[in-house]
């Protein structure tokens, strides 16, 4: 079998060689990238696939951006100020700045965003991050003053996001936003073709500065494999990686360098407290208690990740080894198991999306394993992506395997969940007046030691409870060649540094 | 002729029937554009918000009037507006199509270039080692996964020698020949492979009954050479299983090859098939379905008059 398998490789060899088949050298003006997944459309409002908010962060800006750090930095704006009551929050914006079509960002273009956001007909995915705003002023075209409704911190952090993108009041009025990009970023959009490639080139205008390569083309390769194979052939000088298997191969290959970073996002295992015998706290406990999450992390992901609590911005995050059983302890989950009444165990089902992480199906077996020794009897059943979506968001599963995307700011991240009228309230199934008072003093407070401490005790907390049992954090990767210098890796994901990047030769 | 009319008036007929099925099926899946698109942000989402999307996605509406309108639609040539790709379904599958088209071809050539005179090998020295010898060759062909195979040819050509067909743009053959070969004839080969394994199995056994039939005996007694009996005799005969054979998996090459194309990256119909179904495109997956099924059926046709042409016995049509 091996010689003809052999046979038949030398033969493809043969014929492609023969068919001029070639490595194709590098160019210095175009950064030549891949990623396995496309973007799914254009509208910065609308979109939350992880491809299209990366693709359109290189097109559209927002007021701010966050750092790698996740410090506040300018964007279109250059300052920014909340007043005293945390009421009144003013932006002056970059007298540079122009949108793609030689127009200039004002804050006309600024407020009519924030509307169309707020309009509920346009089904902005980051709505409900802005309800406060209560009414926007325009004193003069640079000047933007957004009255909140009440004292609202984290609306810096959540207006950072590309899913709050200033768009053209022009193209608001036409209609046009999501069939044409004209962003005020660092590239401009030449070319779309879903699920094939996009074309890039740099904005001229950019109030930002020069960018590093002329342009940027983007590939789909479905199978990152294959996306290891063209790098090594020097087709690709950059690519997005999601499968730690690939990502851990990157470093092997000379002339290769893999960038890591923990992103934001968490891996969890969501019990639902709603459904038997999960409303008992000491099940909860008793589960928390029994999972090894380590070993999740060591055998499903390779150990390519951190454990992590539910804070997982770095700068406000508890040691984990502070909170509740983050060790593993059998005995004490038995003893909370008996104390439940539950010595002998129960059965549930464990549900998963195949390939959304791509390790789901690993934890599910591991975790399975791990709950079997008190007697929890587990039961996997993995489902397409949509389907799974649909059941998550009916909060119908006993327990779920998830991969739940962050945000650089904890209140902004969980609000959804963690307070009594967050939009995923059913999909937790769980809230209690700490939680939701804690959420709510964290929003109002502008003192970033009080704040820090306010959630700090919110996760221990959350921890505790157990509504859900976080287990781990991962990395984002991002392989390129080494000839590519300047590219930042960021918790977030963003590859906004790609306007900096140059090639060497 | 008669046939043929009748062969094209049951077409309508069992085209409804597929778009019942694929009209319906894409519907009980669970889960909808919407969170296709948003993922689990869409329970972020108010009523009104829901319902605004639902209006952009033309989801709005009780199934049996979005039937309606899809159908009315095509029977006026108009098969519906991808959202994806934001253009007419059948502008995105016609751009879509050559290249399966081409890989389709590529592959059935190589197969029956190689399936044939190794099946006709194996038959004429049969039970003999170089009989068997093709006959394992042909067995391991079938039971190597493309995935497996495209995956090797990759990481081979890749890491051993440096060099690759140019992965991601994808070149038209009326644009640039030479670039576009280089990207089809490793995916062809890979899927040729296995195509042409199972040619040479069915080509073997056709040949080994043909070879003892009476004819070919008396043609044999009467003094006809060995290359006559096999080329001329045996070998028309011979030909009808492969046809069938050919003709099935060609039909199932125009439908796309996903996992060929998710390997190699090619933009064809199978890949634009389910991605469309993965973000729950519904005019798309609808069309596209369609579109293969038509194809199918043509590639059927055209396989019963070979057997006319073959045959001279076999008349269609009658009974």
């Amino acid at each position: 079998m091996i010689g003809h398998l052999t046979r038949t490789l030398l033969s493809g060899i043969t014929v492609a060689a023969m068919l001029g088949v070639a490595a194709v050298s590098t160019q210095a003006a175009t950064l030549h990238m891949a990623w396995s997944q496309d973007a799914t459309g254009l509208d910065p409002h609308k979109q939350t696939a992880f491809s299209s908010l990366r693709l359109l962060e290189l097109i559209y800006e927002p007021l701010v951006r966050v750092d790698a750090s996740l410090r506040i930095i300018p964007a279109i704006a250059t300052s920014w100020e909340f007043s005293k009551d945390g009421k009144e929050l003013t932006f002056k914006l970059d007298p540079k700045a122009k949108f793609q079509d030689g127009t200039a960002v004002t804050s006309a273009d600024v407020k009519a965003s924030f509307e169309r956001i707020l309009d509920e007909k346009t089904g902005a995915a980051a709505r409900a991050n802005f309800l406060s705003i209560a009414s926007i002023d325009t004193p003069d075209p640079a000047a933007v003053v957004f009255h909140l409704s009440q004292p609202d911190v984290p609306i810096l952090t959540a207006m950072s996001d590309v899913n709050a993108a200033i768009v053209p009041a022009s193209e608001i009025k036409a209609g046009s936003v999501g069939t044409k990009a004209v962003g005020s970023g660092p590239f401009k959009l030449d070319k779309w073709d879903p699920n094939a490639k996009e074309v890039l080139s740099a904005n001229k205008d950019w109030a930002g500065g020069a960018t590093g390569v002329d342009g940027i083309e983007i590939s789909v390769l479905p199978d990152e494999a294959a996306i290891l194979a063209a790098m090594r052939t020097k087709q690709i000088d950059f690519a997005l990686l999601n499968d730690p298997l690939v990502a851990t191969l990157v470093p092997k290959e000379a002339g290769l360098q893999l960038n890591r970073v923990p992103v934001l996002a968490y891996n969890v295992l969501q019990l639902n407290p709603s459904r038997k015998p999960m409303t008992e706290l000491k099940v909860r406990q008793a589960i928390s208690c029994a999972i090894d999450r380590q070993e999740v992390l060591d055998t499903a992901a390779l150990g390519e990740g951190k454990v992590t609590g539910p804070l997982t911005i770095p700068a406000l995050a508890t040691d984990p080894s502070q909170l509740f059983c983050y060790k593993r302890d059998l005995d004490k989950a038995k003893k909370l198991m008996a104390e439940a009444g539950l010595a002998d165990g129960f059965s549930a089902t464990v549900i998963g999306a195949t390939g959304e992480p791509p390790t789901a199906a690993a934890e599910a077996q591991v975790i399975q394993s791990q709950l079997a020794e008190i007697g929890v009897k587990l039961d996997i059943k993995m489902m397409e992506l949509n389907v799974y979506v649909d059941a998550w968001l009916k909060g119908d599963f006993d327990m779920a395997i998830a991969l739940n995307g962050g945000r650089a700011d904890p209140y902004t991240m969980y609000n959804r969940y963690w307070t009594k009228t967050g939009n995923l309230q059913k999909v937790a199934n769980y809230i209690d007046d700490t939680l939701d008072s804690l959420m709510q003093k964290g929003r109002a407070e502008t003192d970033p030691a009080k704040r820090k401490a306010i959630f700090a005790e919110f996760e221990k907390h959350l921890a505790e409870v157990s509504p859900w049992i976080w287990l781990y954090t991962s990395y984002s990767y991002t392989a390129q060649q080494k000839t590519v210098a300047g590219f930042v890796p960021t918790p977030t994901g963003t590859l906004f540094s790609l306007s900096k990047v140059t090639i060497q030769q | 002729m008669n046939y043929l009319m009748r062969r094209l008036a049951t077409f309508p007929l069992v085209l409804l029937g597929v778009s019942i099925l694929v009209f319906v099926a894409i519907r009980m899946v669970p889960g909808d554009s919407i969170t296709a698109m948003l993922g689990t942000e869409a329970g972020l989402l108010t009523p009104a918000q829901r319902d605004s999307l639902a209006a952009y996605f033309g989801i709005d509406q009780p199934w049996f009037v979005q039937y309606w309108r899809w159908i009315g639609g095509i029977l006026h040539g108009n098969f519906g507006i991808s959202v994806t790709y934001g253009r007419p379904v059948l502008d995105v599958i016609l751009e879509r199509f050559p290249l399966t088209l081409e890989l389709a071809l590529l592959s059935m050539i190589i197969a029956l270039a190689v399936g044939m005179p190794a099946g006709i090998y194996a038959a004429t020295h049969s039970e003999k080692p170089s009989d068997l010898g093709v006959r394992v060759v042909a067995m391991v062909g079938q039971s190597t996964p493309s995935f497996v195979l495209g995956l090797l040819i990759i990481y081979t050509l890749s890491a051993g020698f440096g060099v690759l067909p140019a992965m991601g743009e994808f070149a038209p053959l009326w644009q640039d020949p030479l670039r576009n070969l280089s990207q089809l004839i490793l995916p062809a080969i890979t899927l040729g492979f296995a195509f042409a394994a199972s040619v040479t199995r069915i080509a073997r056994s056709a040949m080994l009954d043909v070879l003892s039939d009476d004819y070919v005996r008396t043609a044999r007694s009467k003094g006809a050479s060995a290359r006559s009996v096999i080329w001329r005799h045996a070998l028309p005969n011979a030909l009808i299983p492969v046809v069938t054979l050919s003709g099935i998996e060609f039909g199932y090459l125009l439908g796309g090859a996903v996992i060929v194309e998710q390997i190699y990256a090619l933009p064809g119909l199978g890949r634009m098939v389910l991605d469309a179904i993965l973000q729950r495109d519904y005019a798309l997956v609808q069309g596209s379905v369609l579109f293969i099924a038509f194809n199918f059926m043509i590639v059927n046709l055209l396989v019963d008059l070979a057997y006319v042409g073959l045959d001279p016995r076999i008349r269609l049509g009658e009974q």
